[in-house]
């Protein structure tokens, strides 16, 4: 009997905490991400590139979106299809909330990725997508930014190539701060699970 | 010696008696049987990703070399694997398929990459590749196929080959 009457009072207050767990990320406590936590370990979002309609764009342009950043190009029939294909699926999961996100898909082939090839590209997979290129120094400053790698395989006889590329997603909250870091293998309900808190906490400027 | 003698006596009469196993289509590849085939369409004159399963009801393996169609310029066997984070894609020269086992060409893995269309090929259009085999057996396999953001083969991937009705005409 006697555990019995802290109990219910106990229980009051771990739902208490849990909530101002949730609502407290804009007073820098943490969220209960599931995937890999990188807050306070990477850079926050910034880059010079083009976007997909030809406009010249800088990181700062995506403040006040949730930012999903990978690295991959356009000539890459089976990975990239795939994991920008997964995003897509996982917008679709967000409902009305993914509008409040942006897929940032930056070409590490600069030399074969042009804007209007991006767009077709991109918007293939998912309207809310945005393809970035830009010349090889700005895109390597990124990819370096963000510890990613990308390589130019040798060429083939047909002067055709392929890149070995990063694999990672990497998620910006809306303030531009880096915040997780997906593999391709990761869950898709951890990532719905971990950009619905982004979207519902974080603070919009 | 021995053996180049016997195998040069032996393959006129394989080659009769697959040709009497086998009527008109004589290098069927007779032990395979392929489901799940689909094409991930990209925009433009994108290289595509074609994806199969291949089942083996027979009592030797059989090796998938590559393919062929009337689509696409070229078609290769590629390999996509995932080491230390980083994604790479190779050529690979054949994919075994085990005796009374399968084999999944499938996303993130082992699949066909199609390049050079000669004509646009849209999701829901059916194109037929070959399949071509160690043994020198092919199997003309209808894919469908599917939007570039499409996961997999779609509801109706049971489909069974050799209805060419939405097939493209790209000679």
């Amino acid at each position: 009997m006697k555990p019995r009457r802290w109990l219910r009072p106990a229980l009051l207050l771990l739902l208490l905490a849990t909530g101002v767990l949730l609502g407290a990320c804009h007073r820098g406590e943490p969220l209960p991400l599931r995937l890999t936590n990188i807050s306070g370990h990477m850079p926050d979002l910034d880059f010079k590139l083009t976007d997909d309609s030809g406009k010249a764009v800088t990181g700062a342009d995506y403040r006040g979106k949730v930012v999903l950043l990978y690295f991959g190009y356009t000539h890459c029939p089976d990975v990239c299809p795939l994991t920008l294909a997964q995003l897509h699926v996982v917008m679709q999961r967000l409902g009305p909330l993914a509008d409040g996100a942006r897929i940032l898909f930056v070409s590490v082939d600069p030399a074969r990725d042009t804007p209007a090839i991006m767009h077709g590209y991109v918007n293939a997979f998912d309207k809310r997508a945005v393809g970035l290129v830009g010349d090889a120094r700005s895109v390597e400053a990124l990819s370096k930014r963000y510890r990613s790698a990308f390589t130019r395989e040798p060429s083939a006889a047909d002067g055709s190539y392929e890149v070995s590329h990063s694999s990672a997603i990497y998620v910006f909250d809306r303030g531009g701060r880096a915040r997780l870091l997906a593999t391709p293998s990761a869950s898709q309900d951890d990532l719905v699970h971990d950009l619905h808190l982004l979207l519902d906490t974080g603070a919009t400027s | 010696m021995k053996s180049s003698r016997m195998k040069s006596a032996a393959l006129p009469l394989l080659l009769a008696g697959l040709l009497l196993a086998g009527g008109a289509h004589a290098n069927d590849a007779a032990h395979i049987r392929a489901s799940h085939a689909w094409i991930r369409v990209l925009p433009g004159a994108l290289p595509a990703g074609a994806y199969v399963t291949l089942e083996n009801d027979g009592n030797q393996p059989v090796a998938l070399r590559g393919a062929s169609s009337s689509v696409y310029a070229e078609v290769m066997l590629h390999r996509s694997s995932r080491e230390g984070g980083v994604s790479r894609m190779a050529m690979v020269d054949a994919l075994n398929v085990p005796a009374h086992g399968k084999a999944e060409l499938a996303p993130a893995g082992y699949h066909l990459m199609l390049m050079r269309p000669h004509a646009p090929v849209k999701p829901g259009d059916t194109v037929t590749l070959t399949l071509q085999f160690g043994d020198g057996s092919t199997l003309a396999t209808d894919f469908v196929a599917r939007p570039a953001n499409a996961m997999d083969a779609g509801d109706d991937h049971a489909t069974p080959a050799m209805d060419h009705d939405a097939m493209p005409h790209g000679h």
